[in-house]
């Protein structure tokens, strides 16, 4: 892989840029590999990485059925944090959030995370309770978090009304390090990366059936035929449900449509990501300029990834009472992704009923953030069989044992 | 330069002078003006920088395809960046600047970029900026910010005002073209309900601007004629400068009607929203024209030679003295016999055509221009404006042949039918080889519940390119439309145009054909962006393969516009890159809404104080009235603490709660969830959603119970009171009554539907209020009326009768630990009822008590509150509730998830009463930390506070807890973190702080 700089961008602008190699390669399909990685989007490329990376495994296919990074990589609101209540969760998006810190260097490509800091607005007396505990929480996770002050609040983000008359703002949990990155470029970086280690990534490949004998997966069938494998790691979410039903198995998941909307491109009217439960809505602003802005999942079961008008009125309504501003600013584009949910909408990373196949999905509305973490674990499960310490808790097992990982009262709405 | 001509412009008043400014310039225009039309009338070509390389960037387009033209506009609270100047129309006193420029649009210093635009090829920010690591957020990031957006931010409130709109109709016709009109009027004859919408101020949409002869009338006589008919009819709802936003599933389809934008603070909503519910939508809406890919395309005075002729026919106005016209079809003919009609000069046609015949370019020799066959503009001479093209062979290198001084380039690349509203809710396209064009399929249309389609699509969007057609096309749709929202189709004829044959245009993607690298920097596919016919062959070489993917490398079609101008010609060059075909390298998706609509027409009505609906108990007035500080709780404020003067929040709670101990005090309990449980199942109904037994209550007795969601854990509480043989009355959390309600619904519609059961609630219907403290009885007694003695109504029994001449309900149950009586009375009797315990109450010292009162005191008693001792993932054994668990029953809610192994691990963190060694008030939230780390490096922790007050009756801090083995281990001292990492010492005790016989509330 050439390496990427200023100096290559100088050295290819004296030939007309006719010197670019390509990013990832376009293989075709070998008879096996050692791994097989259903879905490329930025959790199973992420995956792919660290089987390279920190495993040395590199005899790897990634399949993806459409173009990678296509699925909710692609559509989400870029918001990286890692302010989780309880442990599981704290400690596997802290341990994405990091490895955000330093992703343009190892990748060498800038995926332009930019840590300019999250709030969670408290709006209601039991929304402060809530903060503070999380406040608790994460001092003694290792997640640097702290709960503001209106004041403060109104200082990091200037064109918020924290005086709105019916939820006037009363504080706020604050992440500094907290923030964004270029979404598109996290799913490239990785599949460069990947590509460049040797692994085979294979798109507009499409997985119709998942083989197995007595028990152990031996691999899959697909648009491009047959490919055996020795281990199968599916991650695909929002359709993770249909895999596993040709593995012959169930998850305990759904699949709804989460909506989002940009607005036109601005100038630089806020630095920070701001998150606002009570009144359902959150925003932050690109570095194109558009203010990004998410809402509700539908409260029906879809497969569309279409936009739908009843959630975004809501959203949009919040942000009209929380940053006044955006009355007169125009709506560009909506749209939405299907994310999978499981009960306790904490991710599934798990083993499954046939051996030597894994499934990584239930991200539900807050996958971004993970990816590199989920990656990491992922790898690691794969890799040893056996889940380490950040997946240890997220087998598919504790919704038989009652053993919930529960967000959902530090994240009222979708995240 | 342009200039208003004399003789032409069909929509513009000249006898309505219209002054506005631009940049501060003073200028005029008329009356049907666009901004666009009348910024040109006044020479004003160069309108604004693009968005990377801040190049000179002039008005491109006619419509709302314009990327280019976009200004601030408006001053102070109607300030509004990225207006775009073609959809404005003029008025009197309109005020706008250019944007994304600094010092100014002349003299802009971010025009370095475009010089070394060379080192900024698409996706350069990717591969760059990546060292030091701390530079990308606080040096390159800031920069690239500031580079980027358009127009500024709004800083003021909007003043003005939004609203939505409802509407059910048989067929929605979207585009008030003359093949909308005609789709109305078919559909309309059938006595379908019709509604038309046009996004612009005039119906007819091109067909006057291109000299369409219908029925034998010109096309003005015949959209005037269609319109009045129309008009006429009573089932037709006509709509100008209303836009088809957004398609949706089920026929829902969105309109933006932009009601006053023109005429600002005139008291109308500023745009209106309707929300429409069609059986039928007819997607009329047009199509526009493409740039042609020349170098120095996007310099101003580059047009569209559709938009010059509408300038010249619709406004009067100009582009250039000299227009050179590019085309690769016919209709850009009608560009230049349009000029060369109206006195302006044509010096050539550049057709990349290597045969040119037929009646327009025959007419136009005719004219005197010059046609030139198989050529290509070269390159563009010129920076901020047009000043000459050099002319080469279309199938060259670009080869100067000769130069052409002109002042402005029309250029006709064919067009694109709008299919944005087709494609929404899931249209299909195809791939047009003649047209070299995406149009929609109508054997894969948008498809409704039932399976059957539900947007039919008619004119030159449905790639119906000639008058007849069209009109052909819209009449079919209307007729079809009306039959499938169940009319009978009229037998009425579609009307006829003269036709005017045209040759077959020849798809040219890139001017010349083998144009070198240097050109194809210099070759514009989207204006606003910046991107180059060579970003995109750079994205294919790069891998970057899916049509997806170039457009979120290169950002093409990213912009404002969404690639309304740029995307076919993009993928176009993306597919020849590949060496694939066009329909197989597929369109980006088209989402809503068609155009950009404002955020505050989304919102409506909803801001400020109707932001959410307000729930009001029928004492709020007053309680808004006495010193009350609110809380949100739901939809409801409720008052946290009553302050009397001078009072701090703090100071007011403690004095409510030593009040209410000692003396007496009212709670507004009107929010508390009410809902009747009735119907000869519902003994049935009640035991599956209560953990309790409730089927075996006694009428006129109430029940403390708790309901857990399917998983096991603890969702809501309250008391349930049995009022008659088969009739429940549950009361819930305040936060929780609609919640409860849903999910009793929810198991009644969908488990249990055939159980005899009706749930209703009823929390509006009654206030009431909880008359709390000792001397809550003699109040009662003193107004007079049932008998409240132990003796006939005992602690958690309640009795209906008269106090103080109301109708009531008093329960005798007690949050506080306090003698305690709630009493219902019909919601109307409320305030009155209230007023009369007030009085009555004066000398036993009543005093009104808020929610944080009511909390503590529940707190003293250790009685649990749904959100803080439960938080999603608490069961009730948690919480030493097993008591409300009942062993008899079957089944209920929860058990078979309580029984699961994690939820029966004696290991679970269980609930206790904390107190801090040095009485101080534990942190809210606070982890109980033991010694160690986790596998994960995070800190063992063995409990946490899930509620903590200063307790004003101990006069000490007090706290709830949920610790590990916690019961087990009262009287141990553990250690509560805080977030600086200092730790407080607690001891385990038992929850009841106050009174812990219960003897205060059974008396």
């Amino acid at each position: 892989m050439r390496r990427y700089s200023a100096f290559a961008i100088a050295r290819e602008a004296a030939r007309y840029h006719q010197g670019w190699e390509r990013a990832w390669a376009a293989p075709e399909p070998k008879k096996k590999y050692d791994v097989i990685i259903v879905g490329a989007g930025g959790h199973g490329l992420a995956t792919a990485f660290y089987l390279g990376k920190n495993f040395g495994i590199t005899n790897v296919a990634i399949i993806e059925k459409g173009w990678l990074g296509g699925g909710n990589t692609g559509r989400n609101t870029t918001i990286i944090r890692s302010n989780y209540l309880q442990d599981p969760s704290a400690a596997i998006y802290e341990k994405a959030r990091s490895l955000y810190e330093t992703m343009s260097q190892d990748l060498n490509y800038n995926v332009m995370f930019s840590p300019r800091g999250v709030m969670m607005l408290a709006q209601t007396e039991s929304e402060i309770r809530g903060y503070q505990r999380t406040a608790h929480a994460n001092a003694y996770q290792g997640v640097s978090t702290e709960f503001i002050s209106p004041q403060r609040v109104k200082e990091l983000c200037p064109i918020m009304n924290i005086d709105g008359p019916r939820y006037p703002v009363l504080g706020a949990l604050w992440q500094p390090r907290g923030g964004t990155a270029r979404h598109d470029a996290v799913a490239w970086g990785y599949a460069r990366a990947c590509s460049d280690m040797g692994m085979d990534i294979i798109q507009k490949c499409e997985v119709t059936g998942v083989r197995s004998e007595g028990g152990k997966v031996v691999g899959v069938d697909t648009s491009k035929g047959a490919i055996d494998c020795n281990k199968l790691a599916v991650v695909v979410a929002g359709h993770s449900s249909d895999l596993a039903q040709m593995a012959g198995f169930r998850l305990p998941m759904e699949s709804v449509a989460l909506q989002a909307l940009v607005s036109e491109p601005i100038k630089p009217c806020m630095d920070v990501v701001v998150m606002a439960n009570t009144v359902h809505g959150y925003m932050s602003q690109s570095d194109k300029g558009e203010m990004v802005i998410g809402g509700g999942t539908d409260a029906f079961n879809n497969y569309t990834q279409r936009g739908s008008f009843h959630h975004i009125e809501e959203t949009v309504r919040a942000l009209v009472e929380t940053f006044p501003m955006v009355s007169r600013l125009k709506m560009l584009r909506q749209w939405g992704g299907i994310v999978d949910v499981t009960g306790d909408r904490s991710p599934i990373i798990t083993k499954t009923p046939v051996q030597n196949m894994f499934i990584n999905a239930g991200w539900g509305t807050g996958g971004f953030k993970a990816i590199p973490g989920s990656g990491w674990a992922m790898a690691e499960l794969v890799a040893k069989g056996e889940p380490g310490p950040l997946s240890a808790e997220f087998g598919m097992n504790r919704f038989i044992e009652g053993r919930f990982i529960d967000e959902s009262v530090a994240a009222g709405v979708a995240h | 330069m342009s200039t208003r001509l004399s003789n032409t412009g069909r929509l513009v008043n000249r006898s309505a002078v219209k002054n506005f400014t631009f940049n501060g310039k003073k200028m005029q225009g008329y009356e049907g003006d666009t901004l666009a039309s009348a910024l040109l009338a006044n020479d004003q070509m160069l309108v604004g920088r693009s968005f990377k390389y801040h190049r000179p960037r002039g008005i491109v387009a006619s419509g709302g395809e314009e990327p280019n033209a976009l200004v601030n506009m408006g001053e102070g609270a109607r300030f509004e960046p990225n207006q775009r100047t073609t959809t404005t129309e003029l008025f009197d006193g309109l005020t706008c600047t250019s944007q994304n420029h600094w010092p100014s649009l002349e003299f802009d210093v971010g025009v370095a970029n475009n010089y070394v635009a060379r080192f900024l090829p698409a996706g350069f920010y990717y591969k760059t900026f990546m060292a030091p690591r701390a530079a990308w957020k606080h040096v390159f990031e800031p920069i690239i910010r500031q580079s980027a957006g358009l127009g500024k931010a709004p800083k003021e409130m909007d003043v003005d005002r939004y609203e939505h709109f409802y509407a059910f109709e048989d067929v929605v016709v979207v585009g008030g073209g003359i093949a909308g009109l005609q789709a109305a009027k078919a559909a309309a004859d059938s006595g379908a309900q019709v509604m038309l919408m046009e996004q612009t101020t005039d119906w007819g949409g091109r067909a006057p601007v291109d000299g369409a002869v219908i029925d034998g009338k010109p096309a003005d006589q015949w959209i005037d004629e269609t319109v009045a008919a129309l008009e006429a009819m009573e089932n037709v709802t006509l709509r100008t400068r209303m836009m088809g936003a957004g398609v949706y599933d089920h026929g829902y389809i969105t309109g933006y009607e932009r009601v006053a934008d023109h005429t600002p603070g005139d008291g109308r909503p500023r745009h209106r929203l309707w929300r429409i519910r069609a059986k039928q939508i007819v997607t009329a809406t047009g199509a526009i024209e493409r740039p042609l890919s020349f170098a120095g395309n996007d310099i101003p005075g580059v047009m569209l030679a559709s938009a010059v002729r509408d300038y010249v026919v619709n406004y009067g106005v100009s582009i250039g003295e000299k227009t050179v016209v590019v085309t690769n079809n016919d209709d850009g003919y009608r560009t230049a016999i349009a000029l060369v009609e109206a006195g302006l000069q044509v010096p050539m046609v550049v057709d990349a055509r290597s045969e040119v015949e037929g009646e327009l370019p025959n007419k136009a020799r005719d004219l005197g221009i010059r046609v030139e066959a198989g050529k290509a503009i070269g390159k563009v001479k010129g920076g901020k404006r047009v000043t000459g093209v050099g002319i080469c062979l279309q199938n060259g290198e670009g080869g100067a042949l000769e130069e052409v001084k002109c002042d402005a380039v029309a250029m006709a690349g064919g067009w694109s039918p709008v299919v944005h509203l087709w494609s929404h809710c899931g249209g299909k396209l195809i791939w047009d080889e003649t047209q070299a064009h995406f149009r929609p399929d109508a054997n894969r249309a948008p498809t409704g519940a039932n399976g059957e389609a539900f947007v039919l699509t008619a004119g030159i969007a449905n790639g119906d390119m000639g008058t007849t057609e069209a009109l052909a096309s819209g009449d079919a749709a209307g007729k079809a439309a009306a039959k499938a929202a169940g009319h009978k189709a009229s037998r009425k004829a579609a009307p006829k145009a003269d036709v005017v044959a045209e040759n077959a245009m020849a798809p040219v993607w890139i001017m010349p054909q083998n144009a070198g690298p240097d050109l194809r920097m210099k070759m514009w596919l989207d204006y606003q962006n910046d991107v180059k016919v060579s970003d995109v062959q750079l994205a294919a070489r790069e891998g970057y393969e899916s049509v997806e993917h170039t457009k979120r490398y290169t950002t093409l079609g990213m912009a404002t516009d969404q690639g309304k101008l740029s995307n076919i010609n993009g993928l176009a060059i993306l597919a020849d890159s590949l060496n694939a075909e066009i329909p197989q390298v597929g369109t980006t998706t088209f989402r809503p809404p068609y155009t950009p609509i404002s955020m505050a027409s989304i919102a409506g009505e909803a801001r400020g104080e109707i932001f959410q609906p307000l729930r009001k108990t029928p004492m709020h007035d007053w309680i808004e009235n006495n010193g009350a500080h609110f809380e949100p709780v739901g939809h409801w404020r409720r008052p946290y603490a009553y302050l009397q003067d001078g009072e701090t929040v703090e100071e007011a709670v403690k004095r409510e709660v030593k009040n209410t101990r000692r003396k007496l005090g009212l709670l507004d309990a009107s929010t508390l969830g009410k809902i009747i449980v009735k119907g000869p199942d519902a003994g049935k109904f009640m035991d599956m959603m209560y953990t309790n037994m409730m089927s075996t209550l006694k009428v006129g007795k109430c029940r403390y119970g708790l309901m857990c969601n399917e998983n096991g854990f603890l969702s809501d509480d309250g008391v349930v009171a049995r009022m008659d043989e088969d009739t429940w009355l549950c009361h819930t959390t305040s936060g929780g009554a609609d919640r409860i309600h849903g999910w009793m619904e929810e198991w009644l519609q969908t488990e249990w539907w055939d159980w005899d059961v009706y749930v209703a609630n009823v929390t509006e219907q009654y206030a009431q209020v909880a008359v709390v403290g000792p001397n809550a009885r003699k109040v009662l007694e003193k107004l007079g009326g049932m008998d409240v003695t132990k003796g006939s109504l005992p602690f958690m029994e309640w009795a209906e009768g008269q106090i103080g001449g109301f109708d009531t309900r008093v329960f005798r149950i007690s949050f506080s630990g306090e003698l305690s009586y709630e009493i219902a009375v019909p919601a109307s009797q409320g305030r009155a009822f209230w007023d009369a315990l007030m009085e009555a109450g004066e000398e036993f010292g009543v005093q009104p008590y808020g929610t944080e009162c009511l909390h503590i005191m529940r707190a003293e008693k250790g009685f649990i509150m749904i959100g803080d001792e439960t938080d999603g993932t608490i069961i009730p054994q948690d919480l030493g509730l097993n008591w409300a668990i009942s062993k008899k029953k079957e089944d209920f809610l929860g058990k078979r998830a309580q029984e699961r192994t994690f939820m029966t691990n004696p290991d679970r963190w269980k609930l206790v009463g904390l107190e801090t060694l040095d009485g101080s008030v534990l942190p809210d939230g606070a982890y109980a930390i033991k010694e160690g780390d986790n596998d994960n490096g995070q800190r063992n922790m063995e409990g946490r506070v899930t509620s903590t007050y200063h307790s004003p009756t101990l006069g000490r801090g007090i706290a709830m807890g949920i610790i590990h083995n916690g019961p087990d281990r009262m009287g141990e001292v553990i250690e509560f973190g805080k977030v600086d990492g200092t730790m407080v010492k607690a001891k385990i005790v038992d929850q009841v702080f106050f009174d812990k016989n219960g003897e205060k509330q059974d008396v």
